[in-house]
This record gives C-alpha cells, sequence and structure tokens, in this order.
C-alpha cells in the first residue's frame, strides 16, 4: 500500500526509541504548552491594555469597546476616508490598542460630516452603519470640567464653546446665573445636556484657555453617572399625572412673614423676625472679611 | 575553478567548492549559489528572488502610493484593503479570528476575504509569506547574514509550534472576545507600521531579527508564525508546487537546503525519501523558488500539483 510505503521510513527512524508514542506525546506537550503560554501572555496583555485613555474618542457608530475590540481589523479604511484626518490609527505605545482608530479632540476634532465616510469606509461593522444620522452620534460627552479656570464660570462672556457646538442651543446652552462675586452681574454658565452632545469634541477644540481646555470630551461612561431610578422626580410624575401625587400640601405660617404670600420668602432691610431695629453685623476691625454678599 | 561542472550534458559528481558540502570539507563558510552564478550568469542564478522582491516591494508600494503621492489605487492595509474603489480585500485569517471572537461582519470583509481565501487554495497557500508578507523581508536578512557570519546552531521550537499557536489564537480570540493576537501579531504590525506609522512596534520587528539571527535559525517565519501556519493549511491542494525534477542531477552539494526556508520539504522530493514523485507536495513550502535559483544543476523548476514527470 501507498500509505505504508510512506509511513516505513519513519517507523524504521523512531524503532531506536525505546517509545514513539510516548516520545509523541511528550514532544506534543511541550509544543502545545509552550504555544499556549505565548497565546496566554498575548491575550492576557489584550485584557490588560484594553483601557481606553480618556482623551482618545472612537470613531462615530463604534461599538461598544468589547464589541469594538472583536470587529476592528486595524485597516485603516476609516482612516484613510476621514476628510479632516481627524482620526488616525494607534500606534504600539500609543496607550490605544495598537492598530484602531482614534481621535483626540484637543488635537482635531470630528467634523461631523453628514454622510459620515468613515462609518461607510469600514468593511467589518465596527463601525455600525445603523447610524445614519451623524446628530446621533455617541463618541463621548462634553464635561465643563474645570470651573475655576473657565472664563464664563469667572464671570466673562467667552462663550466659545456654546458658539462653536454644531448643535449650538441644544447640546450646549448658556445658563444665566447671579454672580455673587459681584452682586450685580450674571454669569452664562455653558451647560451641556448630554440627549443631544454627540461627542464631536468641537468645543474641547474651540476653548480658549492656553493648553488644556476646560471643556472635556470624556467617554459616556467616565462622564455620566447612572440614573437614580428608584428617585421619583416629584415634579416630573406631578407632570405627567396632571396632579401632584400625594395631594395639596399642607401650608405653614411662617414666622414674621404671616402677611406674604406663601413660599415668598424675600425679606427688606428692617422686615423679618428679628424686627425693625436689625441691622446685619458690619465686619469689625481686625475682622477678616471674606468678601462674600448674599 | 572547478564550479564548472557541465561537459556535454553528463553532469559530474564533483562537489563545487563555495557549496555548503565542499565549504564544509574546507572549513571555510560556504557561499550557496556561488556555483549557480557561475554556471548560469547572476541574473538567472536570481531570478526568482529578484521576482519575488519585486512583488513584495510592488505590493508595499501600492499600499504607499496612496499616503506618500497622494494616488489612492489601494486603500487599508494587508488586513483588510480597497482596490480603485471596487476591489476589497481581507485577511481570512483575520476573519477566522474575528469569528471566534463572535463577531460577524459586514458583507465587504465576508467578499473580500472569500477572494483571498480562493486565491491562495487554488495557487498556495505560503506563496503569501514568501512573495507579500513584509516579515520575510526581515527574516530573510536575518538568515542571509547568518550565513554569511557563518553562524551555526541555536534554539528554535519544534517546527510545529505554529500550528499549535494557530489554535490557541483562535482559542484566544473566542475567550477573550477580541482579537487578542493583534495586540502582537508581527505581521500585520510591519504592514500597517510601513503605512501608519510605527510608533514602539519597530521592536517587535527588531526582535525577530535578532530572533532569527541569534536564538533559531528561520526561527520565526518557520516555527512560530500562526498566519504562517493559516496560509500552509489553506495551500495543501495548491496548484503552483516546486518540482525536483531534474533531480538525476543533483550533486549533493546542500546549497538548497541551505537558502531554503523550509529544508524539511525538500527531501522528499530531492531523494525520493517516501514518494516516487519529484514533487514538493509539502504545505510547508513557501513556494519561494529560492532552491531553483542556487541550484548550478537546473535540478528545481516551479511547476504545478499535476505534472509528476521527471526529465
Amino acid at each position: 500500500m501507498v500509505m505504508n510505503d510512506k509511513v516505513q521510513p519513519r517507523a524504521r527512524a523512531e524503532a531506536s526509541v525505546p517509545s514513539p508514542r510516548r516520545r509523541f506525546l511528550k514532544d506534543a506537550a511541550s509544543v502545545a504548552g509552550g504555544a499556549g503560554l505565548l497565546a496566554l501572555g498575548a491575550g492576557m496583555y489584550a485584557r490588560q491594555a484594553s483601557a481606553l485613555p480618556a482623551t482618545a474618542i472612537r470613531p462615530p457608530g463604534a461599538l461598544a469597546e468589547d464589541d469594538f475590540l472583536a470587529a476592528c481589523v486595524r485597516c485603516g479604511l476609516c482612516v484613510r476616508d476621514c476628510p479632516y484626518k481627524t482620526l488616525k490609527l494607534a500606534e504600539l505605545g500609543d496607550g490605544v490598542v495598537t492598530g484602531t482608530p482614534y481621535f483626540e479632540a484637543r488635537d482635531i476634532p470630528c467634523e461631523m460630516c453628514e454622510d459620515i465616510p468613515c462609518v461607510l469606509a469600514c468593511p467589518t461593522g465596527a463601525l455600525d452603519r445603523s447610524l445614519t444620522d451623524i446628530g446621533k452620534a455617541k463618541m463621548g460627552l462634553a464635561v465643563l470640567i474645570d470651573q475655576e479656570n473657565c472664563l464664563n464660570f469667572l464671570g466673562l462672556r467667552c462663550d466659545v464653546c456654546y458658539r462653536v457646538c454644531p448643535v449650538i442651543d441644544k447640546a450646549i446652552t448658556l445658563e444665566r446665573m447671579h454672580n455673587p462675586r459681584s452682586d450685580r452681574h450674571a454669569m452664562l454658565l455653558p451647560t451641556v445636556h448630554s440627549e443631544y452632545c454627540t461627542g464631536c469634541g468641537k468645543c474641547e477644540k474651540g476653548c480658549v484657555l492656553p493648553g488644556e481646555s476646560a471643556i472635556k470630551v470624556l467617554p459616556i461612561k467616565l462622564a455620566q453617572g447612572s440614573k437614580a431610578e428608584h428617585y421619583l422626580r416629584g415634579w416630573e410624575e406631578k407632570k405627567a399625572a396632571g396632579q401632584s401625587l400625594i395631594g395639596d400640601q399642607v401650608e405653614l405660617p411662617v414666622r414674621g412673614l404671616e402677611d406674604k404670600a406663601y413660599g415668598d420668602t424675600r425679606v427688606k432691610p428692617g422686615e423679618g423676625p428679628q424686627g425693625p431695629e436689625y441691622r446685619p453685623a458690619s465686619p469689625g476691625a481686625g475682622g477678616l472679611d471674606s468678601g462674600w454678599k448674599p | 575553478m572547478s564550479a564548472r561542472t557541465t561537459t556535454g550534458g553528463v553532469p559530474e559528481r564533483q562537489v563545487p567548492p563555495t557549496s555548503v558540502r565542499g565549504a564544509a570539507q574546507r572549513g571555510v563558510v560556504a557561499r550557496p549559489g556561488r556555483e549557480a552564478v557561475e554556471a548560469k550568469g547572476w541574473l538567472r542564478a536570481h531570478k526568482w528572488l529578484l521576482l519575488r522582491r519585486t512583488s513584495q516591494l510592488g505590493i508595499l508600494a501600492l499600499f504607499l502610493a496612496g499616503p506618500w503621492l497622494g494616488w489612492w489605487l489601494v486603500k487599508g492595509n494587508l488586513s483588510s484593503s480597497l482596490t480603485l474603489g471596487v476591489l476589497p480585500l481581507t485577511d481570512p485569517f483575520l476573519l477566522a479570528q474575528q469569528l471566534a471572537a463572535g463577531h460577524w461582519p459586514y458583507r465587504e470583509a465576508l467578499l473580500g476575504a472569500g477572494i483571498v481565501l480562493a486565491f491562495y487554495l487554488l495557487l498556495g497557500g505560503r506563496l503569501f509569506c514568501a512573495w507579500v508578507c513584509p516579515v520575510n523581508l526581515v527574516t530573510d536578512a536575518a538568515a542571509w547574514l547568518r550565513r554569511r557570519l557563518g553562524l551555526k546552531g541555536g534554539k528554535a521550537a519544534a517546527a510545529n509550534t505554529r500550528y499549535w499557536l494557530l489554535g490557541f489564537v483562535l482559542l484566544a480570540a473566542a475567550a477573550t472576545g477580541s482579537l487578542a493576537w493583534e495586540w502582537v501579531n508581527p505581521v500585520s504590525m510591519f504592514h500597517r507600521g510601513l503605512i501608519f506609522g510605527f510608533g514602539l512596534a519597530w521592536g517587535i520587528v527588531g526582535g525577530i531579527f535578532l530572533y532569527d539571527l541569534l536564538i533559531a535559525p528561520r526561527g520565526w517565519c518557520g516555527h512560530l508564525c500562526p498566519q504562517g501556519a493559516f496560509y500552509a493549511l489553506l495551500g495543501r491542494a495548491a496548484l503552483v508546487r516546486v518540482a525536483a525534477d531534474k533531480r538525476s542531477a543533483c550533486n549533493d552539494c546542500m546549497d538548497c537546503f541551505a537558502v531554503c526556508p523550509e529544508p524539511q520539504v525538500i527531501r522528499p522530493a530531492l531523494k525520493g525519501v517516501g514518494q516516487d514523485h519529484p514533487l514538493i507536495l509539502d504545505a510547508d513550502c513557501t513556494t519561494c523558488g529560492r532552491c531553483v535559483d542556487v541550484c548550478g544543476k537546473d535540478v528545481f523548476r516551479i511547476s504545478t500539483r499535476f505534472n509528476r514527470s521527471e526529465s
């Protein structure tokens, strides 16, 4: 038989060895062990290195990170079709899984192309084509992270992050607040709304601060707390039901404010429980003036 | 020189002095292929090597023409690419990992992998290793330097380690639910690095060079690379094969064994060990054609698996 012809030379060679089967098992075990160790090392390294740095943002339509790492073949076709050179492939040592696409908003933000070419370029579905409206992208969530240096929080009218936002007045609004420092001005605080923010990073890029920006796009997981499902928001429940769920509330009188409408606690100097002679204490000589005015 | 041996078509069984065996007898560093250069001329003695380098560098140039010159004939890299905006090509090894990791890709990737799969199934799996893979340039350089420096020995893993590793690569993909091997895969990393930028990936490429040079002869491509193992499995019924059809002319100079990246595949065909025909059917053969080049007796030629004739 042909089979016998093939086998014979090997069989002859192994005849001198005590037990060919035992030797084969031993060889196979050591080879498999070595290969297994190598693969195990690669696998563990993969698990350990899979955490994405907070400033690295995935392209629009990217699957959740775990699924993304199963789907992305690191071909860079999304990078090639990005007209603004926003996307780049991670190099070994970048902190992002090597070969996968990402961008850094402070560097080049996403311009939110209407036809989303990066998503169309992806051959594997790591970027999900069910995203057809770039306004629905959730690449991350902008957070005004440094309120100490944000110019608007200092009472100035910078507003740049608000002005450059492609979803202006929805994703970022300016909320007017009283400025307690000057006591006579308003502060217009840029406020991000997660429902509309796509995480494009134009605000982070636009922030006028010289180095790091005060507003940053972060992964949604880092930027957003989970909703307190057990806490019923009374005002929402009341709106939905058309009436208060706990019935009308008992109105209790407030001492000194008996003649005012319920809930109106505003007092003029000389009014209030202390009587007409009362004056607030002024900082005495040697006392510390915090500068705070109520 | 006594290397000139062909007289009237009757080969002399004299071992050339610069060949592996001749040099061993004289105790000097061998220069395999020198006899072939003298017999056939430099060009013919490097024909397949030159064709192969042209193929490797040409494919690389197609990928680089876009980012370097703005000629976007081919986009992407060997993992997945798009040629002229219409032809998708995807590495089936990556697709296999992806399926193991539990992701079913879009039609483009499936179609692209199907085309590549069909090509290598038909023509020869490890044609990829010898004619396309950029790591071959690195390991060939290491092997060349090893020969020139006369470095002998070393400790290579068993040659079937790669098949075990291939199994574990797919297992690791399934276990971690991600393309775990692509974190370290030097093949895709080197090609991607050339096109998109390296970072620290130079370290891995340099590591392979040093491993092949100093520790294990042909250690990476011939013993460890699971991607090569994958393509070898594809090539079990491949059409294009090397035949030692003039094996009667062999003068036992051993040069082909010295240059062959998988020397174990030669013996059955050349010496008729375990088979009667002169075809190299072992799927580990990369069909690089280097044995054809370095043989001063023209023993080998590139043929098909159906041509079992001997001349």
